[in-house]
């Protein structure tokens, strides 16, 4: 995945959206700005494979050493897959968060939420100020 | 409110140390990874910035009696150069604080020294100063103009040596000794907070930075890291140190806490009938250990249950780096605080299995 290629949620998750059966398709993960800022990451909980998610929603969980934290959805729609190999190596997420490093693909079923996310110049514009 | 810094905060900032709001200090929680200060720490060197706890000075006749009142241990009798862990009550017998005593200098020069939580600083001088005598106790803060510095790790000693002329290998387990460390008047005790062996430095607020450099660049070698307070809590964690706030409050007392070895009966002292009579009674709950199969991490106020019964909560809790696995600590009723019973913990809604454990969670090697 190609970051600049991505939209992103406030929230500090990322989507690459793609049309796919007539329909839209959304690749779904955690950012490097949240990774980093996470650090010492020791559990993962994902999504189960046909639930439904809301945009601005939490869909999963993210736990450090120091706290745990919600994982939002980005996209309203249907989880059709789960990358259910990324909690037995988190560790990866460090590396490269876009590539293995996606968490779900969800279908989405209202297009409506889209416009809220950012382009990848708008997400570091808010990470700067986030510091 | 605006947050206080120490000495060294212009350190951390320009280290990147992550700094968060800790008892009304800005600390650094992290420079890098909590998992790797911790390990630094474990098997080498872990250097923390302690310089937030209060320091406070009783000089005068009077000061031993006084402290007797005030202290659950017997400050009086404590020998020159020794340290005791011991508790604040208050006419409860509910904990104020827990703190470090110190019996410092010499015959005329004699005093005590006491360390306090960072956040409990200002109520533990209101509680001194309302209980301080018209004569015979002089009671000053030297918080702000001296730095504290903790270096802990079985290299610890060799990073520091080289720099003090106190003999560190002579100084026993809780003691303390006044002497030079680069250059500058440093108080030194054989203290810390991490379930390693190691120094606790104390020196004036102006030499914070050199002195903190300097140990830095000794303990670099030998694989010494700078530790934020993320790994002081995992660190304290693992060695089954409580931490006031959590295992401890003004609604706890010390003998419901485990700490009956920081109180001594032969003498008065505030919250003394309390305590006698939580010693005489059966303990309402008792504090204990908790290891989890799952990743997920008990965090303080979590239940902790059997079946549809509540039976405890947990206090702190963690990922150990050392046990790779989550552990945590709490209070739960005396009949199941027995190594193995199995629970069951909410986290956030859903339940893990867990398995009362021993403690301490890590003992370091003794050599």
């Amino acid at each position: 995945m190609d970051p600049s290629q991505l939209l992103y949620a406030k929230t500090h998750e990322w989507a690459f959206v793609e049309d796919q059966d007539g329909g839209k398709v959304a690749t779904v993960g955690i950012s490097a700005f949240a990774i980093e800022a996470l650090t010492d990451l020791v559990y993962l909980e994902l999504p189960k494979v046909g639930s439904q998610t809301t945009a601005g929603q939490p869909f999963g969980e993210i736990e450090s050493v120091k706290a745990v934290s919600d994982v939002y959805a980005p996209v309203t729609g249907e989880v059709i897959a789960v990358n259910e190999e990324l909690p037995n190596k988190l560790e990866s997420l460090n590396d490269d968060p876009y590539a293995g490093g996606w968490i779900a693909k969800i279908k989405i079923t209202d297009e409506s939420g889209l416009a809220n996310l950012l382009d990848q110049p708008a997400y570091e514009k808010q990470c700067q100020e986030e510091g | 409110m605006t947050l206080a810094k120490t000495p060294l905060y212009d350190w951390h900032h320009a280290a990147g140390g992550r700094l968060v709001d800790f008892g009304g200090w800005s600390m650094p929680v992290q420079y890098t990874s909590i998992i790797d200060e911790h390990n630094a720490t474990r098997t080498a060197v872990g250097m923390f910035d302690v310089s937030h706890m209060a320091r406070f000075r009783f000089d005068g006749a009077g000061a031993g009696d006084f402290l007797d009142k005030l202290l659950t241990r017997k400050a009086s009798v404590v020998p020159m150069g020794k340290i005791r862990y011991s508790l604040v009550c208050n006419d409860e017998g509910g904990i104020l604080d827990d703190v470090l005593i110190y019996n410092l200098g010499e015959g005329d020069n004699q005093y005590f020294w006491l360390v306090v939580n960072a956040g409990n600083r200002q109520k533990i001088a209101a509680w001194i100063e309302q209980h301080l005598p018209s004569e015979g106790v002089v009671f000053t803060d030297h918080t702000l103009e001296t730095a504290m510095i903790a270096v802990q790790g079985p290299k610890a000693i060799a990073a520091v040596q080289p720099l003090c002329d106190v003999p560190i290998s002579d100084l026993k387990y809780y003691s303390g000794a006044l002497g030079t460390l680069c250059g500058e008047p440093a108080l030194i005790s054989r203290t810390g907070y991490t379930g390693e062996d190691g120094v606790e430095v104390t020196v004036p607020a102006a030499a914070a930075i050199a002195i903190w450099d300097q140990i830095l660049n000794a303990a670099q070698p030998l694989g010494g890291l700078p530790c934020g307070l993320g790994a002081r809590d995992t660190l304290r964690l693992e060695a089954a140190m409580p931490l006031y706030g959590h295992e401890l409050s003004e609604s706890i007392d010390p003998i419901t806490a485990g700490l009956t070895f920081g109180v001594s009966f032969d003498h008065d002292f505030i919250g003394k009938d309390r305590l006698e009579a939580a010693r005489d009674a059966a303990p309402p709950m008792v504090r204990v250990g908790f290891r989890c199969a799952d990743r997920r991490v008990p965090r303080e106020h979590c239940t902790v249950h059997i079946g549809d019964q509540q039976v405890g909560e947990v206090t702190s809790g963690t990922f150990s780096p050392t046990l790779n696995q989550p552990i945590a600590m709490g209070y739960v009723d005396p009949a199941i605080a027995v190594s193995g019973t199995a629970v069951e913990i909410d986290i956030r809604g859903k339940r893990v299995a867990a398995e009362v454990a021993p403690l301490p969670f890590y003992s370091r090697p003794r050599t």
